[in-house]
């Protein structure tokens, strides 16, 4: 097995995904010769050739919607989106369109086939618009399927998984790890069932649930609470939409709290749906209110980027703060 | 009459147009040498202006060669060139007025020079001290000064075309004689933006300039994989506009095709669209390095076109300019450029209380409690957040 980072780990996935289905397509801004601003996708023309793997013309409306045209009529659309604060021009293709294409025609039509990858969050020195995590708009879609890897392991099993899934999938990347990450991953094909979250850490106190970049966060919390006797369950989602409630619940009823840490805004993060449908499901077995650690209510500001990151000294205060609740 | 084309010619047998049979000129003026082409009409420019022109030309490279420099030494996170499209910049926004407004896309800050941003103004952006007029929240190179009406760049390609649109519609309504003006890229021209924005301004007869800068590139995608039509001018036309194309490395062929679009933008209450045809002269950012997608050969030719050692050969024709001036120029700009980022980078970062205002014109009890909670941790913290530790 070899230790590749999570832009090679990607690469790998795609090469897969084009390999065992020729009727898989790659494209999307710089994707082509360039291999993508990030390069997830360098060697890919050359290995399938230009009518497989291409440049768009600058439109990521263009680009769902063109996604939404080829995987109505059979094909498997892999579309990268340059970064998710760019999304939002797609937006009414990808939750107007691509989520309401069986629904709306009785499965006359679908367009099962796309997967959207998109490198999203912050800590890069970006500002406002080269950080955002916008997940949360797109888990509020039904019909969508919502997708976030922590690592280069998981990152090519879930994106295989994504790619061959019967739905149109939104893959967000986690770009500040992209070569941070590197870790052991296996040549040959797998896949990692979408909507099952993972226990990353056992632990006995509390849960500390997150996804992505953010899983490097709550582990660095985990062990700065473990110095202090807290014993951990860390837990990953992986999957937004659907999202894994027994997985969660069932660690939940164990450990009798949680926190949940996200990097997009408080206010209507997806960190609410969890605590709303958690308190539900385990309100017997809580021992203190779920609380979270997000991003302020605030554009995703340059300057004061480590005091907005929901970091792990914060996540560690949560922790310290539910426990003696 | 609904459905009105201008075209009431019939014919009887299939025939279909394609993009060559749009033919669009290109203007030029000045050629090469720095002579001007025989029976070329000139802009209006007289000494002082061209001084200002070359001026503002002047700080710009020097500004690009000086601020990649420095982004190189970790000094600053990012850094994006207007080299090689100083004509298309400055040539045009030495056609207006100051108080017709600009919407910039990211490349065109020597728009915003010409206008008056002092050198301070650049590196207080660039490091978003306390002092930067965008209060450190964006990226290096998103300048904006309402006093020298220029709205504040935004990252997402393209939203500014709509909205040159309604700044236009607006002057117009406020009985103003001003225009908007709008650059773009052509890359960026692929966006939906651009469709819904020239539309509208051409319905609406909204006074304002679409001016293209076509490059040759967007990042990497070259304009043959960006367009298959006839470049940007042909759709102009056919949102039935006013449309010009020029060299865009021919400062007095953009100035005077510029002078003139306004003219017409402001007798007419009409938008222009100006394609300017030029070549960007250095990678798309500090990020990038196009050696990964283009030749040497083409970036050597393209630098014989230098559009500011163009306008220097004319100034120097004209008796406007000595070389010696030209390199004492260079080297004033250079050490005051230096300087300036040697005081810009010393002082603080705004206040951690930034963080929440301007989230809406007052911040809300939430967002109150949220910055209470932030600073009490800090307080906490301090050796964590050196930005904003033991400041309130
Ligand atoms: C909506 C959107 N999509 C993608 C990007 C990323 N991006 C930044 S610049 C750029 C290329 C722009 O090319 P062009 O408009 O031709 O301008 P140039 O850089 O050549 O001046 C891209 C794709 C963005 N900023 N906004």
């Amino acid at each position: 097995m070899a230790k590749i980072n999570m832009l090679q780990a990607i690469n790998d996935a795609l090469t897969i995904a084009m390999e065992t289905d020729d009727k898989a397509v790659i494209f999307g801004e710089d994707v082509g010769h360039f291999g993508g601003v990030f390069r997830a996708t360098s060697g890919l023309q050359d290995k399938f050739g230009r009518d497989r793997c291409f440049n768009t013309p600058l439109t990521e409306q263009g680009i769902a919607g063109f996604a939404n045209g080829l995987a109505s009529n059979g094909m498997t659309a892999i579309a990268e989106i340059q970064f998710a604060d760019y999304i939002f021009p797609a937006f009414d293709q990808i939750v107007n369109e691509s989520a309401k294409f069986r629904y709306r025609s009785g499965n006359e039509f679908n367009v099962g086939g796309i997967t959207y990858r998109t490198p999203y969050g912050g800590g890069i020195a970006g500002g406002h618009y080269h950080s955002q995590s916008p997940e949360a708009y797109f888990t509020q879609t039904p019909g969508l399927k919502v997708v976030v890897p922590r690592n280069a392991y998981q990152a090519k099993g879930l994106l295989l998984a994504s790619i061959r899934d019967k739905n149109p999938v939104v893959f967000f990347e986690p770009k500040r790890l992209y070569r941070a990450s590197v870790g052991e991953v296996p040549d040959e094909a797998y896949e990692i069932e979408l909507g099952k979250a993972e226990v990353v850490q056992e632990g006995t106190d509390i849960t500390v649930l997150a996804w992505g970049a953010q899983m490097e966060i709550v582990d660095e919390a985990a062990k700065m609470a473990a110095k202090k006797g807290i014993s951990c369950e860390v837990i990953d989602l992986r999957t937004l939409a659907p999202w894994d409630v027994d997985t969660v619940a069932a660690s939940v009823k164990k450990t009798g709290r949680l926190v949940i840490n996200h990097e997009a805004p408080l206010t209507g993060g997806f960190a609410g749906e969890i605590a709303a449908t958690i308190q539900q499901e385990c309100f017997l077995y809580l021992e203190s209110p779920i609380s979270r650690v997000c991003g302020l209510d605030t554009p995703y500001p340059l300057i004061h980027e480590k005091e907005y990151m929901p970091d792990a000294l914060k996540t560690f205060e949560a922790i310290k703060a539910s426990m003696k609740y | 009459m609904s459905n009105a084309t201008s075209n009431t010619e019939t014919v009887h047998r299939v025939s279909f147009l394609d993009k060559d049979s749009l033919s669009i000129p290109i203007l030029k003026i000045l050629q090469a040498d720095g002579t001007t082409f025989e029976n070329a009409v000139l802009p209006v420019i007289d000494q002082d202006l061209a001084a200002k022109i070359y001026d503002t030309c002047v700080f710009t490279r020097v500004l690009d060669e000086r601020m990649l420099a420095a982004q190189r030494q970790g000094r600053i996170s990012f850094y994006m060139t207007c080299t090689g499209e100083e004509a298309a910049v400055v040539g045009s926004v030495a056609a207006l007025d100051q108080d017709d407004v600009i919407l910039a896309q990211y490349r065109e800050h020597a728009a915003i020079r010409y206008r008056g941003f002092t050198t301070e103004q650049f590196m207080n952006q660039m490091f978003s001290n306390e002092k930067d007029l965008g209060k450190g929240r964006q990226m290096p190179i998103h300048y904006g000064c309402e006093a020298l009406n220029y709205q504040t760049i935004s990252s997402p390609l393209a939203t500014q075309i709509p909205q040159a649109t309604g700044v236009g519609y607006s002057l117009k309504m406020q009985g103003k004689r001003n225009v908007a003006i709008c650059y773009f890229g052509e890359g960026a021209a692929s966006e939906g933006d651009f469709h819904a924005g020239l539309n509208m301004a051409a319905v609406l007869n909204s006074p304002v300039i679409f001016f293209c800068r076509n490059n040759g590139y967007a990042i990497s995608t070259p304009t043959n994989e960006q367009f298959a039509g006839n470049g940007i001018a042909s759709r102009g036309v056919g949102y039935g506009m006013h449309t010009i194309r020029v060299d865009g490395n021919d400062m007095l062929a953009v100035m005077a095709a510029t002078q003139q679009a306004r003219a017409y933008a402001l007798e007419h209450n009409k938008p222009v669209l100006i394609e300017a045809m030029t070549y960007r002269l250095g990678a798309h950012s500090s990020s990038d390095d196009p050696s990964g997608y283009r030749s040497k050969d083409e970036e050597a030719k393209w630098q014989q076109h230098d559009p500011v050692k163009r306008f220097k050969l004319w100034l120097i024709n004209k008796g406007w300019l000595a070389e010696s001036d030209d390199a004492a120029m260079y080297e004033k700009y250079r050490e005051e450029v230096l300087a300036a980022v040697k005081v810009a980078e010393k002082l603080p970062a705004p206040g951690i209380d930034e963080i929440i205002e301007d989230v809406l014109d007052e911040p809300t009890p939430r967002l109150k409690q949220q910055l209470t909670e932030l600073k009490q941790h800090i307080k906490k913290y301090p050796d964590s957040y050196p930005r904003s530790a033991g400041r309130d």
